[in-house]
């Protein structure tokens, strides 16, 4: 493993800004392999990964098995999405198993907050959290920023996230990433769906999205759960377009072009408008091009092997 | 006879060096040089504090129910070595203490486990499901010293007012877990920065807040005797002490991690740190120790509340909430607040023993001749580091884990039988 | 850090030498010059494949086309030597399918990095021909790899060094052998 990055990447905010830089840049050469032919590399042969989605998210299963599949290891996947058994019960006796089946690899996604460093503790099998409950979702954190850098400057970059944020794991790691890289970073949305205390982490936060849209280079605008209206978070979908919807009119006012990511998936005339995804602001499928290319670098550089070995092994001419 | 300690009592305003004899299970005499009757024991208390056995008005025993995780003889037997010579035990139970025959068996159980007093709390509600008030005449009989949904809240305004003016007529307190529950609902920690950045959702203090307020406004109404169970908020805090004020009859308690601990302790999804009301910020320790100080606060209570390590072993969302405290709270307390100069030794025997005597209306709590022979002598300056393994409590859920303490039991008492020793072993230990 | 000796195997007019000599002999192995494509292997390999095809173009006439590889991520031993922090580039700018390819890289030794570079480019296509020039061979290979064009051969013991510096990356044409001094012997 990369010393650097120690054995998991459970989250963004326990990273310095040097890792957070070493993933990108480590992501960079992955997009090539992407278009090649073949599109495969053999530096993951052999490793067993297992994709634990204790939650069902198609996009983000894919996008990892995309990419160690194409790093050449073996996959497995295992869904359990919420059984009647205590979630706690399940995830010990999971680690347990796991950790007797010699896995090399684990990807989880949960809907607990820690379930991801819950595992980690646990097991020696390197542990990549894709997202846990509300806390962290490092790999799209990641890939936000790779797509805002292919753009720009990350660096003095105002970058506002829009919608539910309390609820939300990708605007946790957005944040931190983006903190870490020297941008600076609002929040807007419902009061009700802003987190407590978010702007003694650094965040300014905009209570009307025509404020955030004058102020903002980048917005990230997050996914409505419907179930936020069921529990009165929000009156109505209706009412929350009108207020906080991404529009394009809303947009034609800013005094700067804009560029607009979102997590996916959208809710189209939700928090977004179909006319700004599919528009020119648009960088939701660079998004998920990304996505690959970070988790390829992830995968690499935590299944690297024991730093001290690596140490040991230095030395010149072709090794 | 326990001779040439530091005689603490606040009841008769003693602080002094003095021998303390005891005869037949009772105090005989307290004062300086007493002679020592022929063939009686002699406990040598130079340099210790020899003070009423403490008494905890809030512990869970688990027994019926969970005897896995602790059972009256073993929470008792804990109490012990912690100082405690009374516990009151919560009555949700499996099956809860709602009736006579559930209360008798808290005592029987605890007259055979000969460690502690055990007083049980009855349930408010039958079944403690917040809709008809339990049998309270019934159950005091039966030797029930409060009455308390705790675990949840009293769940209506109207249930409180009506268990406040039932329990005048029986002389016994109404106590409260204050937690509006539509606002507490899902929380697993305090809201605030620490649950933003780990992704846990909140519990405000405000959930707290209403109902200490609603249960002010009731107390005034109905001229009951109200406790507030573990109070966390400043601005709880600071309503018990404007209602004290008004002279509204309104006693509180405050846990031992709620006066040392703050939510920084959850980081890293620490299950130990995770219980109801949940650990708060700086100013609100600041605010319960400062209300502790000056008798707003009139006791400190452990919530002892032991659970199953598995259940503990679980991502933060799914583990139960609850520490256990009978063995760490003296500890706790002085190095947190007496080695501080927050509290004075006779003030922190106030609060252990004194006050929380007086609110139940329990015997002890006192060293007058006549009273009780329940005696703590601890030794204030002994420095020890929490070991959970070494606890008496079948549980081993502690957020002081580690945690280097001063201030530990030297003897406790009983009846005077000497019931804890310093270096007792558990069994099987 | 243990004492080392450090000895001058190439100056620069030395290198100069002995990559118009290599460039020469991958001329007289390669019957059809014009379709030839050199592929440095990263970092000095894609330097020397440079100049490798300047010289050759000067020689033949012919336009040489060039590549370079990184073969980080062919690698058999990402457990024991730990994973590169940064991949570097993989460039095949023209399609490898029947034309001559020669892999150039900067020292042979074990033979481990040519293994994972035969391994890349059999992913890229399917050339007529795949031909090894190393500027310097060392010997001590752990894999039955021989070059077809080298243009120095040294003995070393195991943990000597074999340090090559080019003009574009370091400011000097050298190469020099690192001997490490065993402290004790």
């Amino acid at each position: 493993m990369s010393p650097a990055l120690g054995k998991d990447l459970l989250g963004l905010e326990s990273l310095a800004a040097d890792d957070i830089r070493l993933i990108l840049d480590t992501a960079e050469p992955f997009k090539e392999i992407s278009e090649r032919a073949i599109k495969k590399v053999p530096v993951l042969r052999g490793k067993t990964i297992v994709n634990l989605f204790f939650e069902p998210s198609t996009r983000t299963r894919i996008s990892f098995e995309f990419a160690e599949k194409r790093l050449s290891a073996d996959t497995v996947n295992v869904a359990s999405p919420g059984s009647s058994v205590l979630k706690g019960e399940t995830l010990v006796d999971t680690a347990r198993n796991l950790e007797a089946m010699r896995i090399d690899m684990v990807v989880i996604r949960h809907g607990s907050s820690g379930a991801a460093k819950f595992l980690a503790d646990r097991i020696q099998s390197n542990v990549i959290n894709a997202g846990d409950g509300k806390h962290e979702h490092p790999t799209q954190g990641l890939l936000d920023l790779l797509t805002i850098r292919d753009r720009r400057p990350i660096e003095g970059a105002k970058v506002c996230v829009v919608g539910d944020v309390l609820h939300s794991r990708v605007a946790r790691s957005n944040i931190w990433g983006l903190l870490k890289l020297g941008a600076r970073v609002a929040a807007c949305g419902p009061r009700s769906l802003l987190p407590l205390g978010i702007g003694e982490l650094g965040v300014r936060v905009f209570r009307r999205i025509e404020e955030a849209i004058e102020w903002a280079d980048v917005l990230n605008v997050l996914r409505l759960q419907l179930e936020r209206m069921q529990a009165g978070y929000v009156p109505s979908l209706r009412e929350y377009y009108r207020v906080f919807g991404v529009t394009l009119e809303r947009l034609a006012r800013a005094p700067r072009e804009l560029l607009i990511l979102h997590p996916g998936p959208m809710n189209r005339g939700v928090e977004i408008d179909s006319r700004v995804a599919d528009g020119p602001h648009s960088v939701i499928l660079d998004q998920v091009t990304n996505g690959v290319a970070v988790r390829m670098a992830a995968l690499y550089l935590l299944a690297g092997g024991r730093p001290e070995l690596a140490e040991a092994a230095k030395g010149g001419g072709d090794r | 006879m326990i001779r040439g300690g530091r005689v603490i009592d606040p009841a008769a305003e003693r602080d002094a060096i003095a021998d303390l004899l005891i005869m037949d299970g009772s105090v005989a005499a307290v004062g300086p040089s007493l002679g020592t009757p022929d063939g009686a024991e002699v406990l040598d208390a130079s340099g210790l504090v020899v003070a009423p056995g403490f008494v905890d008005l809030h512990v869970h025993l688990r027994e019926p129910g969970r005897e896995d995780v602790e059972t009256i003889a073993t929470g008792a037997r804990a109490a012990v070595a912690g100082g405690f010579t009374s516990v009151c035990a919560m009555p949700n139970t499996d099956p809860v203490t709602d009736n006579q025959a559930a209360v008798g068996f808290i005592v029987s159980q605890a007259q055979r486990a000969g460690a502690a007093r055990v007083y049980p709390i009855a349930a408010v509600s039958l079944g403690q499901q917040g809709e008809r008030l339990a049998e309270f005449g019934e159950l005091v009989s039966a030797g029930a010293v409060a009455v308390s949904d705790d675990g949840r809240p009293v769940a209506t305004a109207h249930l409180m007012r009506t268990a406040l003016e039932y329990a005048m007529t029986f002389g016994i307190p109404v106590i409260d877990h204050c937690e509006e529950s539509t606002l507490s609902a899902g929380g697993a920690m305090h809201e605030g920065l620490t649950a933003t950045r780990l992704g846990l959702k909140g519990i405000p203090r405000a959930a707290e807040d209403v109902i200490v307020a609603r249960d002010i406004a009731l107390a005034e109404l109905t001229g009951g005797h109200l406790h507030l169970a573990h109070i966390s908020t400043a601005g709880a805090a600071r309503m018990i002490r404007e209602a004290k004020a008004r002279g509204v009859q309104v006693t509180a308690e405050v846990t031992p991690h709620h006066l040392a601990l703050t939510d920084a302790c959850c980081e890293e999804y620490n299950t130990n740190a995770k219980m109801n009301p949940p650990l708060r910020e700086r100013g609100d320790v600041d605010a319960v120790r400062a209300a502790l100080a000056d008798g707003t606060i009139d006791c400190i209570a452990t919530d002892h509340a032991p659970h199953h390590y598995d259940a503990k072993e679980a991502e933060f969302d799914d583990a139960p909430f609850g520490v256990i405290g009978l063995e760490t709270a003296l500890g706790v307390v002085v190095s947190e607040l007496v080695d501080t100069g927050q509290l004075s030794l006779p003030e922190l025997v106030r609060r252990l023993s004194t006050r929380p005597a007086e609110v139940a209306h329990l015997p002890g709590g006192t060293l007058v001749p006549g009273a009780p022979a329940d005696v703590v002598v601890f030794d204030p300056a002994a420095a020890w580091v929490v070991d959970p393994s070494a606890f008496f409590s079948k549980s081993r859920n502690t957020p002081f884990a580690g945690r280097a303490l001063r201030g530990r039991v030297r003897w406790t008492l009983v009846g005077g039988a000497v019931v804890h020793r310093a270096g007792d072993a558990r069994r099987g230990a | 850090m243990p004492p080392e000796e450090r000895q001058l195997l190439l100056d620069d007019r030395a290198l100069a030498r002995t990559l118009l000599r290599m460039a020469q002999d991958i001329v007289r192995q390669t019957p059809d010059p014009a379709h030839l494509v050199l592929i440095g292997v990263q970092r000095r390999g894609v330097e020397l494949a440079a100049r490798l095809a300047a010289a050759i173009t000067d020689l033949s006439g012919a336009e040489v086309a060039r590549g370079a590889m990184d073969i980080t991520l062919y690698r058999d031993d990402l457990e024991v030597v730990g994973p590169k922090p940064i991949v570097g580039p993989t460039r095949l700018p023209v399609d490898l399918d029947g034309r001559p390819v020669w892999i150039v890289d900067d020292v042979l030794f074990t033979g481990r990095t040519v293994r994972a570079a035969l391994d890349e480019l059999a992913d890229f296509g399917r050339p007529a021909r795949v031909g090894l020039a190393v500027l310097i061979d060392r010997g001590r290979r752990e894999v039955p790899i021989q070059a077809d064009v080298v243009g120095e051969r040294v003995t070393t013991s195991a943990d000597d060094r074999v340090e090559v510096f080019v003009r574009e990356l370091d400011g000097r044409d050298a190469v020099e052998l690192v001997h490490v001094v065993k402290v004790g012997a």
